[in-house]
């Protein structure tokens, strides 16, 4: 029989205002097996720990039942408490009587009684708890970094910088992301060009950082300290050692009317082509679904010119397998698609663009050289409407539910800087709300308004007409003022909602992290372990996470390249005690195990066992690897004798808590 | 319950609409073409409803100035759909003062050519149910 | 018989996984999002950890309904263990069925670690739902009823 001490938290009021904690701990006190019973303001302070550890040492406890708040926020805390007074940390279990009990439910009485009952269960459950010791596995010192944008490129430095080789994996021919496409970044309007590419140039000589760029991840395997990724090298059709990046192939192709992405097809480049100068990798690559060699299998210009002699058509993809310690995911963000919203007539229209093309108009390196030009016509804007909001805060379905947090601050940027360069042009932005909190940031949109003369109108527009002119004709609501306003704009700029980049879904399906609804990756703690996947070993760097801007990427960057960096210090980690183990004598040999299992931790020996009539048989038996095994269960449904089960989560012990429940 | 408040849960029942959900950007009034025909806009109306302030809508002609077009219901990005709102307010209206409705049935015979399909349509909204 | 006259309150038995229903329970209650009390959650590791045998104790020892929360297919934690539960659970309701146990008595629902107010509107919804049906009678060990 075990001796088991219950100790029920107030947690302040928010246990102690909707369940009688004495009550709970009276009533506890006299379930079979339990020889103390106490209850305390705080359990996880330091004097409700040292609480548990003199009850522990005083009254020989053999088990612990802790009722308070989720097992998800303090069962590491109180297991260590328990191991720092000499007991087994796996006999202690959590009761939750917060998140599942005292904040859902308002009658105390009722709420009382259900405390109870869970404190049951958990007393049930540790009566057949064993003591159990964690296995050691190896940890891999080096970290992978998926996405090469600012994000990647900054845990991927700081990870460096503290020793440890890292690899970026970046889909795209470049690093850079979306920074690259950015002009000025708020709020101190620093050119986005001047601060990332010295980054860029950084990670690609950084001898502990190894760029894959174009390249995915194609399958992940392992577990934390131990993960074996396959990365997909697409074929550049460039040897991307000999290419000097010089550009005289991009030149001499014949194939000039390719889309370009990086200036979101608002001119031309060629089939062969680096995305833009300052590049890094600066390689080129062939795009083949448009070269004519590609397709046609006649032209190879770009072949005969190249001195390097880098061009090769034959190039296949080609599959490298890594082992890696952390994975950090960064996988950036988009704008919406916006053919959800035909009342901003962003498809009918040339002159109705994105906030990110028009980032790209203003931007020196961009289609117009930083002229800022209407697309229609070539002619300089002389009314820029903006519209904040596009497809954010909009429940239907048809945008984003979420604020996409970056657009009030780069709306005014665009006016503000649009004001400066061009003082002729009227510039509108209709707002829903004007959200600017950060440093320096209210005062930037202040600026704007007083200092630079825009005019911010508060509403929404409701509608965006092409006129036979040539203008837009702009319809919208003038809240404040009551009064609908229709104006005549040359431009209308869409502050389109973000979202997280369509690769995120897929990549967390391999990494097995977990998303919300809207596919950004969810955090281990929403408040406490904000860059950390509820996966171990798998880490979130940037608006993969959810919307950001740069300052606030940045600082999560580098957090969790903290995180990755005190992973990759370890020598050793210790595993989840909470493994599959199979009774030989039980098992008969059927493989359904090890058909389930997700992580072929099963293997099947032949073993010799004695039998009743002293002869020996040898029997194949299934056999656990703990080191491998994640403790998922799927194993112990599958075996028809009985034979496998989990510790931790053991048949009989689930079954305890199934028959105190129902009690 | 007060009187206004039966009617405005009458309103939100008839209309299925939820005001609460509105958080004032103005787009159904933005996208309004008989705007400047009334007093009360739609974003106003939503917001009248919510506080209670019926009797100033049932009295204003703005009732009767929306088109049925339906741009606010399309285009609201949190799905307060203010026209229906508005039939709601209609509807109530024209439930206090106890008059007969329109049946489909009714509608062949008073048809005329030159009546705008929209009007036909929005006629049978007002007057029906 | 005797007539219960308080107002039936059915025992509802919840498996949660532990990465995302459990933390979408967790989700729940920190937003203050109410459900019944007669819901009591047990966490196992992954929905498929649940052995048939847990679901036949519960009604056996008088639960009313049985429902069980995973991941979302194809974001289970232990990568498949969902479809087990998908699959394994369509064979034992359909068994339960044939028992006698009503469909709407036993019910998988994904939950995510970021929907709690799915799963607070879903156990809403599944306690509704089994109080409407009543007491369940079929199963029961009499021994384990209360007098």
């Amino acid at each position: 029989m075990q001796r088991i001490g219950v100790f029920v938290c107030w947690c302040g009021s928010n246990i102690a205002a909707t369940v009688d904690v004495k009550q709970v701990a009276e009533t506890l006190k006299s379930e079979p097996g339990v020889v103390f019973a106490a209850d305390y303001q705080y359990m996880c302070s330091e004097a409700g720990q040292n609480l548990i550890k003199d009850a522990i040492r005083d009254h020989k406890l053999t088990g612990v039942v802790i009722c308070s708040c989720s097992p998800r926020m303090h069962e590491a805390t109180f297991r260590k408490t328990a191991a720092a007074a000499g007991l087994n940390p796996y006999m202690v279990e959590i009761a939750n009587i917060r998140e599942q009990c005292s904040w859902i439910h308002k009658d105390k009485a009722v709420a009382t009684e259900k405390a109870i009952i869970l404190g049951r269960a958990a007393i049930a459950k540790v009566h057949l708890n064993a003591p159990l010791t964690p296995g050691e596995s190896p940890v891999t010192k080096r970290a992978l970094v998926i996405g090469g944008g600012i994000a990647g490129i900054q845990t991927a430095l700081d990870i460096a910088e503290a020793g440890f080789p890292v690899d970026i994996v970046e889909k795209q021919p470049t690093i850079g992301g979306k920074m690259a496409q950015l002009d000025k970044t708020f709020p101190t309007l620093d050119c986005a060009a001047c601060i990332l590419t010295p980054k860029m140039v950084d990670a690609a000589q950084h001898e502990n950082i190894h760029i894959y760029a174009y390249s995915e991840v194609e399958e992940v395997k392992g577990f934390v300290g131990n993960f074996s990724v396959t990365i997909r090298k697409k074929a550049r059709m460039v040897d991307p050692v000999k290419c000097t990046g010089c550009g005289l192939c991009t030149e001499k192709c014949p194939m000039k009317k390719v889309p370009n992405e990086f200036n979101l097809g608002m001119n031309n480049r060629s089939a062969i082509y680096i995305p833009f100068a300052q590049a890094v990798p600066k390689v080129a690559t062939i795009d083949p679904a448009y070269c004519i060699k590609m397709k046609t299998g006649k032209c190879g210009l770009c072949s005969t010119v190249c001195e390097a002699g880098a061009i090769d058509y034959t190039q296949q993809d080609e599959l490298v397998e890594e082992q890696y310690g952390a994975i950090v995911v960064a996988t950036g963000y988009n704008p919406i698609k916006l053919d959800q919203f035909d009342e901003f007539a962003y498809a009918q229209s040339p002159d109705v663009i994105t906030s990110l093309e028009f980032e790209r108009l203003t931007n020196a390196a961009g289609p117009t050289a930083g002229t800022l030009l209407r697309p229609s016509d070539g002619k300089h804007p002389h009314t820029i409407v903006f519209v904040q909001c596009v497809g954010s805060r909009c429940d239907g379905g048809k945008g984003k539910s979420y604020c996409s947090k970056i657009c009030c601050m780069y709306t005014a940027k665009h006016a503000m800087l649009t004001r400066e360069k061009y003082p002729d042009t009227d510039v509108y932005v209709f707002y829903i709300d004007v959200r600017t909190p950060g440093k320096n940031f209210d005062e930037f949109y202040r600026r704007a308004v007083e200092e630079y003369g825009v005019h911010y109108i508060k509403g929404m527009v409701g509608k965006v007409a092409p006129q036979a002119d040539g203008t837009l004709l702009v319809q919208g609501s003038d809240l404040i003022e009551n009064r609908q306003l229709r104006l005549n704009a040359d431009l209308v700029v869409l502050a389109a909602a973000i979202e997280p980049d369509a690769s995120a879904r897929p990549l967390a399906t391999k990494l097995t992290a977990s998303m919300d609804t809207n596919d950004f990756f969810t955090e281990a703690h929403p408040k406490l372990r904000p860059v950390e996947s509820p996966t171990a070993g798998i880490f979130l760097s940037g608006a993969c996470q959810g919307p950001k801007d740069i300052p606030e990427t940045v600082s999560q960057a580098s957090a969790a390249a903290a995180k990755v960096i005190g992973l990759l210090v370890k020598d050793k980690l210790k595993g989840n005690p909470c493994v599959a183990h199979s009774n030989e004598m039980m098992c008969n040999g059927c493989s359904s195990c090890e058909k389930v299992c997700p992580y072929g931790a099963i293997t099947y020996v032949d073993k010799e066992f004695r039998m009743p009539d002293r002869t020996t048989a040898i029997r194949r038996v299934a056999s656990v690897n703990p080191a491998v095994c994640q403790g998922c269960g799927a194993c112990t449904v599958a075996c028809p004798s009985g034979a496998m089960d989990l510790n931790g989560f053991s048949n009989s012990q689930i079954m305890a808590e199934v028959d105190a429940i129902c009690k | 319950m007060s009187d206004t408040k039966r009617l405005k849960e009458q309103i939100l029942a008839i209309s299925g609409v939820n005001p609460r959900k509105c958080m004032k950007c103005g787009k159904c009034s933005g996208a309004c073409p008989a705007y400047d025909e009334m007093e009360y806009h739609p974003h106003q109306f939503v917001a009248m409803v919510e506080d209670g302030r019926i009797d100033q809508l049932l009295a204003s002609d703005s009732l009767w100035m929306c088109l049925s077009c339906f741009a606010c219901v399309e285009r609201c990005p949190r799905q307060v759909e203010p026209a229906h709102l508005i039939e709601g307010v209609r509807l109530a209206l024209i439930r206090q003062q106890n008059q007969n409705h329109l049946h489909a049935e009714d509608i062949p015979p008073k048809l005329n050519d030159a009546l705008p399909q929209q009007a036909i349509v929005s006629a049978y909204r007002k007057y029906s149910k | 018989m005797q007539v219960n006259e308080k107002e039936f309150k059915p025992l509802i038995v919840a498996f949660c996984c532990n990465w995302c229903s459990y933390a979408g329970a967790d989700l729940s209650g920190t937003n203050r999002l109410n459900y019944p009390a007669n819901v009591k959650i047990i966490r196992v590791p992954c929905s498929c950890r649940v052995n048939p045998m847990f679901v036949l104790r519960a009604f056996q020892r008088g639960a009313d309904g049985v429902i069980l929360c995973g991941c979302h297919p194809g974001d289970c934690h232990y990568t498949t263990g969902n479809y087990y539960t998908r699959r394994r659970m369509t064979l034992l309701f359909s068994m339960l069925d044939y028992l006698g146990i009503e469909r709407d008595r036993t019910r998988v629902e994904w939950v995510s670690a970021a929907e709690g107010a799915k799963f607070a509107a879903t156990m809403n919804d599944f306690v509704a739902t089994v109080t409407r049906l009543g007491e369940n009678k079929r199963l029961e060990d009499l021994r384990c009823k209360k007098q």
